[in-house]
């Protein structure tokens, strides 16, 4: 139905997010609560190219793809490197912090005035067996799609996804080995940051490009990752899907006098809810593994 | 015969523990040399200071050439350590684990040296899609063997190899070991607690004490003076 359609667009952008939340967890073991910021930066960047410096969508959309990376590796080498080993509290207030201050240069560079950053892939609806979908909705999932399989087959196939995946797991034996692991957890850092980007840019159409565009959609990531398991890239997309999906069907279903309760106002507050029921009942996500502690 | 890892004089520390005082040792190539000693001794972090793994400081040269930097250096300069516990990446597939070990390696002839190591062990052939956890104490330990082959070392730096495992499977470990050293004139390091088995197959060894070497000389020495045998290596 419609509303599944439009539930799997934005579920898609969800699953880069979480994605990319859970890259970073699963490799360094930190929470980036600047993901968001992130993306809204890299959005912000790719407008700017298009708006001011006359480039070309896609064009722009590339640079600022490739842009992201590099200031996802910088970020991990020069922020994230010298807590890394730290205590937990000490990572999160450095990520907070980021967060703070890259919305704060967002606001400052650009103003809080929202933006208008067009789809590339246009306003068209299209009428496919009475389901009402848009362009950008299909476009959107396309790229969503597309970029998983990218990065699992990244992954699966390749030298540097395999270096990627052993630092994660044993970085002692993986230095062992002879691969560079700082360099390898950099790059999983860029990697995230890439997917962010590509997040805001699919998000900035629907919802206006402005500095507080990502938070909403990161809370929605969160709680797409921690459903499916924090350390679980496939957790992470289905758990983005299956969200995305739910919190639509509620709108839908308000019609129905068992979910009348439900307004749009109630989204974001639902999504930590799953956050809180997941936690308790079942805290490994659908797909993780349960932590076992030897003591 | 020309010497292929030199320490002189090596100290290293764990934080403010000091584990090595003054450890030197030669091993020439094509050698199977053991370090031994009761625990705590330092031969562990021997092997940790020659890859890099640890803190150190004084002479360690490798073919003459000073080893400097973390273990991805001593892996480029054709060190393979297979660390205590076998450093196995349990979450990875055996073939993943072997495509590690190749890590450091730019040629192309990997398929070959796949072939020529699973001649050693048979059993890779045929498990390469399984998680590496799910294998046996025995099998992880030949894979991590495997898996330091894979990238053509020119020193093997084994790190007490019989923990955990079952005595038969053990005496298997070292024979391979022992096929691979005379049969392709692999050089070895190895560290154990099992003095005798590691006699065995060793030409000479070095027996630690306290971060330091205690005594030295051929296995066949050390192997047929009774005195040493009690007071030293326990049997």
């Amino acid at each position: 139905m419609q509303q599944v359609v439009t539930g799997l667009a934005s579920g898609g952008v969800y699953a880069l997010l979480a994605l990319a939340l859970v890259i970073i967890h699963r490799s360094t073991g930190v929470i980036n609560f600047a993901q968001g910021e992130m993306a809204t930066l890299s959005t912000y960047v790719a407008w700017t190219l298009i708006a001011h410096h006359g480039w070309r969508y896609w064009p722009a959309f590339v640079a600022t793809l490739a842009l992201s990376f590099v200031g996802g590796v910088a970020t991990h080498r020069i922020v994230i490197r010298p807590v890394e080993g730290g205590s937990v509290l000490r990572i999160v207030i450095v990520t907070i912090g980021m967060l703070i201050a890259i919305n704060g240069f967002v606001i400052w560079q650009w103003g809080g005035e929202p933006q208008a950053l067009r789809s590339p892939f246009g306003t068209d609806t299209f009428d496919i067996g009475g389901v009402v979908v848009s362009s950008h909705d299909i476009g959107t999932i396309a790229v969503a799609l597309g970029i998983v399989v990218l990065l699992w087959a990244l992954f699966r196939f390749t030298k540097v996804g395999l270096a990627i995946r052993a630092s994660a797991v044993n970085p002692v034996e993986a230095r062992l080995v002879g691969v560079r692991v700082t360099w390898m957890l950099a790059l999983g850092w860029g990697l995230a940051a890439t997917l962010g980007a590509v997040a805001g840019i699919l998000t900035a159409p629907t919802v206006g490009l402005d500095p507080q565009m990502m938070q909403a959609v990161l809370i929605y990531a969160f709680a797409a990752a921690v459903l499916g398991g924090i350390d679980s890239p496939a957790g992470a997309v289905v758990g983005g899907l299956l969200l995305g999906v739910l919190l639509n069907m509620l709108s839908y279903l308000t019609q129905y006098d068992l979910f009348d309760w439900f307004s749009e106002e109630l989204r974001l507050p639902i999504a930590l809810l799953v956050i809180l029921v997941v936690l308790l009942v079942r805290p490994s996500g659908l797909f993780g593994r349960p932590e076992v502690k030897r003591v | 015969m020309r010497t292929l890892l030199e320490l002189d004089s090596v100290q290293a520390r764990y934080g403010p523990v000091q584990a090595l005082h003054d450890v030197s040792l030669t091993v020439v190539e094509g050698e199977v040399v053991a370090v031994l000693g009761a625990n705590g001794a330092g031969k562990t972090t021997t092997l940790r200071a020659i890859s890099g793994t640890v803190s150190r400081s004084g002479v360690i040269e490798l073919d003459g050439k000073p080893l400097k930097g973390g273990p991805e250096t001593a892996a480029r300069a054709g060190i393979a350590h297979v660390p205590e516990g076998r450093g196995t990446f349990v979450d990875l597939t055996v073939d993943e684990n072997l495509r590690l070990g190749a890590y450091t390696r730019r040629d192309r002839s990997l398929k070959e040296d796949v072939k020529r190591i699973a001649g050693y062990f048979p059993w890779i052939a045929e498990r390469g899609g399984q998680r590496a956890g799910t294998l046996s104490g025995g099998e992880q330990q030949m894979l991590a063997l495997a898996r330091a082959l894979m990238s053509k070392p020119r020193l093997l730096l084994l790190d007490e190899p019989s923990l955990g495992l079952a005595p038969m499977v053990v005496r298997e470990f070292f024979r391979t070991v022992r096929d691979l050293n005379e049969r392709e004139g692999l050089t070895v390091l190895v560290v154990e607690q099992d003095a005798r088995i590691a006699l065995s197959i060793s030409a000479r060894a070095y027996v630690l004490e306290v971060g330091r070497v205690a005594l030295t000389g051929t296995s066949a020495e050390l192997r047929d003076d009774e005195a040493v045998r009690r007071s030293y290596l326990g049997y």
